[in-house]
């Protein structure tokens, strides 16, 4: 699977927590829901699977992240034995929903070396928070804020969803002045995606449809907004506050930055995947399986896939476009049609500048807008 | 034989009214092929006819019945071979007309039937599918009688299924249908009536010999195209193949011609002899031009060549089948296809995809118009994107409709009639609930689901024939399509000054529909000459991005977009505009159900 040279070179670490409370409707990740019996030997078996991993990783990590599922939603000592049992790395990232945060919880966290907590907000409108099936109110999540706050916490990002069914233009401007009201370091807005097969979908995918035309302006009017209060739009869904606001430091996800960069990360968990060396694998999504494999000292069964060099040049495409960092040409030339490029570019979607590391391409403004159509647009 | 002992005939009868059976029936009555080891419905060889319930080839069968030489001559059934049909009834001295007890009469049997009367032929009137519970044997023999002056009592009653009543009708072919008259000893002449394509033998032609005689190895020519070939084999079917020396006076046969190319030998023209050849050919020889056009493409480009061989291959046995290459900016390359008529366009398209296995997009179909340019050029013009600029006249074919419909639904049919620029010319009562209507109709208004309308108009009563009547001026005009400011030639369409706004207006609506959203707003225009007559716009798209992508989803958003990218490269590139191949049909269905 991994070759020698990969050993300890590995900067990235995600772990995934796959316990919620509850499954919100809109959901496609893979959780578990309830299931505290279970907490203390997943906690067991993620460890089991770092120590089998340990030799990809480089000594000093640039990122440790917990995603999930609701890490927070883990029990408390186990999330704690976990904390303790990884490796430190600069950027230490918890995913959190406000309901499971307490000021034990946030001080736990802080004393555990977490330096920085995505907060799954989603919304400030009670109404649209009950057609997310989230569980906690607009208090909760400002009380979260302030919990982490509390703890010292500098780096905290607010999560906002758009699109929701029913939601107004109004509505959507209240969600993001009272997520900037809070000042946090960092904003991810998402479209709400109703995916096939989940059981929003079911529900509202109707709504959806009628109202698709109505809310195509909601994602013009996030960036406008977010960047107008000093944010940088630095992703196609991700803001963080501009140099200027953020006393000279580099407020961007980091290992969400890994990914975007194409850089290998390892992924540890329940349906967590790895990118080592140009092979890709996705761990078994059943929690049974998991375990039992990794309790008896083996890896767990994974699904394995091979990224030639072709795929991945147009991964980096896929992936460095979302950027607003120019994306050098070297590497990714040869997944690029020619020709849709020139018509890209006489569109003014897409700019190519010549900066210090050579050639490299840009999408403009707008063609960030249409960012997914113009990637398609450029592949060969 | 000598020609007293002969009898020519061909069955007169609409689809389903059980020709075919009575075929079968008068083989197997006359032992010419036992029941056993006859397929079903012996003479409509082809997959395709048997599918669809038409004849498609004429083909002759010689039966003897109590010491006479009884040749059948089977006719296409449809009015896009009218022609066919013609010079199959000019080989015969009389014909069976046949009729459905339960159904009745027919437009297309009216029209074979006038047909028949008009070539001078003896009709046996036929009441055919009498053991039917819902039959009316009485009211169907008195229509009958009505149209071909005759009496309800030589209307002979029979059921081709049971058999019951056949023999009557050989008995009556002996005695009411008269003897061939040509002159044995005159120099040879032979009416090609029809003609296949044998992969291993070449052309077949199927003739009647009208005077003299024709022997194996002789060397014969065609007197209007003036084809020369060596006889290889004649003989006739009975109903295989059955080789002779001679085919005399009075004979129907067929000639083995060795030649490769079935354009060679036409339908009506005249064999004779090179030895002794005769002065004047038979009459009634026309050349028949197609009528309806459409371009064929393949919807893989790179089917092209395997179309085009396709299209060589059926044209081998498919003599009125013309065709050139065309290039369509939009469409790529490849081929615009003339056509007898609707049914015929369909029947290529069919063993096209059947028996070469293509997917094809066909576009639009439309007529053949004569242009006279403002130079004084005399055009015709099979593509509404090659029609010139300065007109200074336009023509276009007519046709003669006859529709016959039960009576209620006449005033549905006339409103459809008058919608497509139709003339009235005539309304006759043929029994108290079945009324023929005749109209004259631009062919063009024809061609496309006018047949569907009148259809479902009628709840599908209506029988429908035509046949052609000329061309006639007509203020027509071209109306263009414009899309992102490109004028896409595949979409141009002719219409009539009066239509050509709401024709216009229609499309770019349906094109707008059709076309998804780009990344730029893309105008769609119809215009008459630089005049647009109708406008639409696509907005821009203003947002197209994938929400999130990290870590754990990168495998199934890169298969997101290459599934995005593929999906482009399906569409057709207009300037900078996709358009869906879909979109290119939309000239076709636009009168589905809205007119």
């Amino acid at each position: 699977m991994t070759t020698a040279a990969a050993a300890g070179r590995v900067r990235h670490l995600y772990v995934h927590l796959p316990f919620c409370a509850h499954r919100c409707g809109y959901c496609d990740f893979v959780t578990v829901v309830g299931r505290r019996g279970s907490h203390g030997s997943y906690v067991d078996a993620l460890i089991g699977e770092l120590g089998l991993e340990r030799n990809l990783l480089a000594p000093d990590l640039e990122t440790v992240f917990l995603g999930g599922g609701t890490p927070t939603f883990t029990d408390a000592q186990e999330l704690e034995r976990l904390l303790s049992a990884l490796p430190a790395g600069r950027e230490v990232t918890v995913e959190a929903n406000p309901e499971t945060v307490t000021a034990a919880v946030a001080k736990q966290l802080r004393s555990c070396g977490v330096n920085r907590v995505s907060l799954g907000a989603q919304s400030f409108q009670p109404e649209l928070l009950r057609v997310l099936e989230r569980r906690a109110g607009p208090d909760a999540v400002r009380s979260a804020f302030y919990y982490l706050r509390d703890a010292s916490f500098e780096n905290i990002s607010v999560d906002l969803l758009y699109g929701i069914p029913g939601q107004s233009p109004s509505d959507l401007d209240r969600d993001l002045s009272e997520a900037l009201a809070l000042g946090p370091e960092h904003l991810s807005c998402y479209e709400l995606e109703a995916k096939p097969g989940t059981r929003f979908t079911y529900r509202h995918g109707a709504e959806l449809s009628r109202q698709a035309d109505a809310m195509e302006t909601y994602f013009e009017r996030v960036v406008a907004t977010l960047t107008a209060s000093g944010y940088r739009w630095y992703e196609t869904a991700n803001f963080c506050l501009g140099p200027d606001r953020a006393g000279g430091r580099d407020l961007r996800a980091r290992h969400n930055l890994g990914y975007w960069l194409g850089r290998d990360y390892l992924g540890i968990g329940l349906g967590a995947v790895s990118t080592i060396e140009g092979v890709r694998r996705r761990n078994t999504p059943r929690l049974q399986a998991y375990v039992t494999a990794v309790t008896a000292g083996a890896p767990p069964p994974r699904e394995l896939e091979l990224l030639d060099g072709h795929v991945r040049s147009r991964e980096r495409l896929m992936l460095g476009l979302r950027l607003d960092d120019p994306l050098l040409l070297e590497g990714v030339a040869s997944a690029i049609d020619r020709t849709a490029l020139g018509r890209m570019e006489r569109l003014g979607l897409v700019c190519q500048t010549g900066g210090s590391g050579g050639p490299a391409l840009m999408l403009t403004r707008r063609g960030r807008m249409l960012g997914g159509a113009v990637t398609a647009e450029l592949l060969a | 034989m000598p020609q007293d002992l002969i009898r020519n005939f061909s069955i007169v009868a609409h689809i389903d009214h059980g020709k075919s059976t009575l075929a079968d029936r008068v083989l197997e009555l006359t032992d010419t092929v036992s029941g056993r080891e006859m397929r079903e419905q012996v003479l409509d060889s082809m997959d395709l006819e048997r599918e669809r319930g038409i004849t498609i080839k004429a083909q002759a069968v010689r039966v003897l019945w109590k010491g006479h030489q009884l040749n059948l001559i089977d006719t296409p059934g449809h009015v896009d071979f009218t022609y066919e049909v013609s010079r199959a009834l000019q080989a015969c001295e009389g014909a069976l007309l046949l009729v459905d007890a339960a159904q009745g009469l027919e437009a297309q049997t009216l029209a074979n039937a006038y047909l028949a009367i008009e070539n001078e032929l003896e009709i046996v009137p036929v009441v055919n599918k009498i053991d039917l519970p819902q039959a009316d044997p009485d009211s169907a023999a008195a229509d009958l009688a009505e149209l071909i002056g005759g009496s309800p009592d030589d209307v002979l009653r029979i059921s081709a299924k049971t058999g019951e009543g056949v023999e009557g009708i050989l008995d009556a072919i002996v005695e009411r249908i008269p003897a061939p008259v040509g002159d044995p000893e005159a120099p040879a002449r032979a009416l090609i009536f029809d003609s296949s394509y044998d992969q291993y033998r070449g052309v077949v032609a199927f003739v009647r010999v009208v005077d003299g005689s024709f022997g194996t190895r002789e060397r014969l020519r065609t007197m209007a195209l003036g084809t020369r070939f060596e006889a290889e084999e004649l003989g006739f079917f009975s109903p295989t193949m059955s080789p002779t020396s001679r085919l005399e006076a009075g004979e129907v046969g067929y000639v083995i011609t060795g030649l490769k190319d079935v354009s060679k030998l036409r339908v009506g023209d005249t064999l004779t002899a090179e030895a002794q050849p005769a002065a004047e050919p038979l009459p009634g020889y026309k050349d028949v031009k197609p009528m309806v056009f459409a371009g064929l493409f393949p919807t893989d480009s790179d089917d092209y060549p395997e179309l085009r061989d396709a299209l060589e291959r059926l044209k081998l046995s498919d003599a009125s089948l013309v065709y050139e290459p065309e290039t369509s900016q939009a469409l790529g390359f490849g081929f615009r296809c003339g056509f007898l008529g609707l049914l015929h366009m369909e029947i290529v398209r069919e063993r096209l995809e059947r028996e070469f296995d293509l997917d094809l997009l066909v576009t639009a179909p439309t007529v053949a118009y004569r242009v006279l340019t403002k130079a004084g050029e005399e055009v015709e013009v099979h593509n509404p994107a090659e029609m010139p600029n300065e007109i200074e006249q336009i023509e276009e074919p007519y046709i003669r409709a006859s529709i016959i419909v039960p009576r209620e639904y006449v005033g549905p049919v006339m409103e459809l009639c008058n919608d497509r620029r139709g003339t009235f010319d005539h309304m006759e009562y043929l029994s108290e609930e079945r009324v023929l209507l005749l109209y004259e109709l631009p062919l063009a208004e024809v061609v496309i689901d006018f047949y569907d309308q009148l259809k479902s108009r009628t709840r599908g009563y209506a029988s429908f024939d035509y046949d052609l009547a000329g061309f006639s001026e007509g203020a027509l005009v071209r109306v263009d399509v414009l899309i992102g400011g490109e004028p896409v030639d595949a979409l141009s369409l002719i219409a009539h000054r009066d239509g050509a706004y709401a024709r216009g207006k229609q499309l770019v609506e349906r094109l707008r529909e059709e076309i998804p959203r780009q990344m730029f707003d893309v105008p769609i225009q119809a215009a008459i000459g630089s005049r647009v007559i109708a406008r639409e716009t696509i907005k821009a798209k203003r947002k197209d991005v994938l929400a999130k992508c990290y870590g754990g989803d990168i495998t199934r958003k890169r298969k997101l977009l290459e599934r995005q990218k593929a999906g482009k490269k399906r569409m057709k590139q207009v300037g900078a505009v996709e358009v869906p191949q879909e979109a290119f049909l939309a000239v076709l269905n636009l009168d589905g159900g809205k007119r």
